[in-house]
């Protein structure tokens, strides 16, 4: 396993936040001292098959059957910002 | 006593006798809610007016009819706020629709009343991560009542509310049931669907009530299970009536103490407790096996890879543009994302994204992520071995009773590891129930501890004849 070496700024793009100088050094400092914790896991040999999650269900398809959805109005009730029945974002086109 | 103080099942006789009527129990649950939540701080927003309207309403033919239920803020409930403890989601969230839990208490009868404080988007385990105001534990203020079901729990202890519902990730209803001295059951994965509850670790996140007695949550367990299609995780198997649990004997089930957990490190006064309810049941006919689960040292920290993963997953979706916080400083699209995120989210979950995007980033993938999914499966099997030798798993339910607010404020690796006796039975997907078991001595108070009981998959049922048999001793 890796020695952990976070390269936060990295790690805060990849993540969609925008972390302030004082918080990207708070949260360097924190992960690396969770992260040598969970270093612990290299120490043991884990001869299994990894597993998703803990129940014997898998490839779940719903019935191919029309169920109702949110009207659009529902739909946008909660958007911070909308413009002609539509989620508004930022430009992205110039 | 008043009516906010009794159980689910007491309240239902005295209104099909006609004594009292849904409205009187809102209308008294609304006034202690009134009276103490100044101090105690478990409901974030409640509407009295909504919940009466339904409350006279109600169908008192079906068995929860006209018991209001306090719901964890987490769960989307028509017309209702669904903060999620969260900047992110307190400004102008509604819910447009019923999560299926919801659903399910309603074809009980039941009234949801309240949105119950919580750790920010459930991480957390003191309720201290809420953005929206600080909850504590009715059995001492200056203390945690446990998270990140920590309103639901406080306000089962408080007489705030009849009964609860709270969510369980890593031990987030037995917990905060424990440390405020009340019955908190989270049941197998999959038992109750997760349609309409804000996504956490989704492989783990699982409903479950908190309640004043085992017989409330037997109650309430039979109208929140089965399967819903909206939930492709939802298990397709029968349903029992748990209540056929209440009131048996325990005579003759083996009961596994694991050695990994009785351990020095835990609170003295929390091993002798368990110790004396270990002896309780030998005394009611249980008998104890010691047994082992040799992956117990690796289970928080395949939880505190697996969880933060799925959460920084999950949490994507909050991106400012469909619901939630939207920055006003924001110019291009990318910036709109991080400043909104940033802004929105409080500092454990920013915490726990950057370390889920961490173990699922390039390169380190295999190292954390499928190394922690090989662990899960470890820890699953030993308890697959265990339970072949005993009926239930009996532990601590946390190795400490309740800290003092902000006393691990700023070491997270620290709280991070009191949940090593419940993070297991999420990561095989076990039920598990808190039940209080007498009480440990800390800075000159009597605070509660809870014993832990776990089951095999979908047997609950034993797990409450157990609990139930306890109480009642």
């Amino acid at each position: 396993m890796p020695s952990p070496q976070i390269d936060i700024r990295h790690i805060a793009k990849l993540s969609r936040l925008a972390l302030t100088e004082e918080e990207a050094v708070h949260y360097q400092e924190q992960l690396t001292r969770i992260l040598g914790h969970i270093d612990q896991l290299s120490s043991h040999t884990l001869d299994a098959e990894p597993s998703a999650h803990a129940m014997p269900v898998f490839d779940v398809i719903r019935p191919d059957i029309a169920r109702p959805g949110f009207t659009q109005e529902e739909a946008l009730s909660n958007a911070p910002r909308r413009a002609m029945d539509q989620f508004q974002i930022p430009k992205v086109i110039e | 006593m008043s009516l906010a103080a009794s159980t689910i099942a007491a309240l239902r006789q005295r209104l099909l006798a006609k004594e009292i009527s849904p409205r009187d129990i809102v209308t008294d649950v609304a006034k202690a809610i009134d009276a103490q939540n100044a101090s105690i701080g478990a409901y974030l927003s409640w509407d009295l007016e909504k919940a009466l309207k339904e409350a006279d309403k109600a169908d008192l033919s079906q068995p929860l009819g006209g018991i209001p239920i306090g719901i964890k803020d987490n769960m989307n409930v028509t017309g209702e706020p669904c903060t999620c403890g969260s900047r992110m989601l307190a400004e102008n969230y509604t819910a447009p629709y019923d999560a299926g839990a919801i659903t399910k208490l309603r074809a009980g009868g039941a009234v949801p009343f309240g949105r119950l404080n919580m750790d920010e988007f459930a991480m957390g385990s003191s309720t201290e991560n809420s953005a929206l105001g600080v909850t504590r534990n009715p059995c001492d203020l200056d203390r945690i009542p446990g998270g990140s079901s920590g309103g639901s729990a406080a306000a089962v202890a408080g007489n705030l509310a009849i009964a609860t519902l709270g969510s369980d990730t890593g031990g987030s209803i037995r917990q905060p049931a424990a440390l405020c001295g009340c019955v908190g059951i989270k049941p197998t994965y999959g038992r109750i669907s997760r349609y309409g509850l804000v996504a956490f670790a989704s492989s783990l996140d699982q409903i479950g009530p908190i309640t004043k007695t085992v017989e409330d949550a037997a109650l309430l367990l039979n109208h929140l299970c089965g399967k819903d299609v909206r939930d492709s995780t939802s298990l397709d198997v029968a349903v029992p009536d748990f209540t056929t649990a209440i009131g048996r004997d325990i005579k003759g089930l083996r009961i596994g103490l694991p050695k990994e957990y009785f351990i020095s490190g835990i609170h003295a006064g929390v091993t002798s407790a368990v110790n004396a309810a270990i002896k309780k049941l030998e005394s009611l006919g249980a008998i104890p096996v010691e047994i082992s689960l040799p992956h117990t040292d690796v289970g928080v920290s395949t939880y505190y890879i697996i969880a933060p993963a799925e959460a920084s997953a999950n949490l994507a979706r909050f991106d400012g543009v469909r619901y939630g916080h939207r920055s006003a400083a924001a110019g291009d699209l990318m910036e709109h994302y991080m400043m909104s995120r940033e802004e929105g989210f409080g500092p454990e979950v920013k915490r726990r994204i950057l370390l889920g995007t961490y173990v699922l980033s390039s390169g380190y993938y295999d190292a954390y992520y499928i190394k922690a999914q090989r662990a899960r499966t470890l820890i699953r099997q030993d308890f697959e071995q265990a339970f072949e030798k005993v009926d239930v798993i009996i532990s601590p339910t946390s190795p400490t009773p309740a800290h003092k607010l902000g006393e691990l404020k700023d070491n997270p690796l620290a709280a991070y590891l009191e949940d090593v006796f419940t993070i297991p039975v999420n990561l095989a997907g076990l039920p598990g129930i808190s039940i209080p078991c007498g009480t440990a001595e800390e800075g000159g108070k009597q605070l509660p501890v809870g014993l832990q009981i776990i089951g095999k998959p979908l047997d609950e049922l034993t797990v409450l004849r157990v609990a139930d048999a306890f109480e009642k001793a």
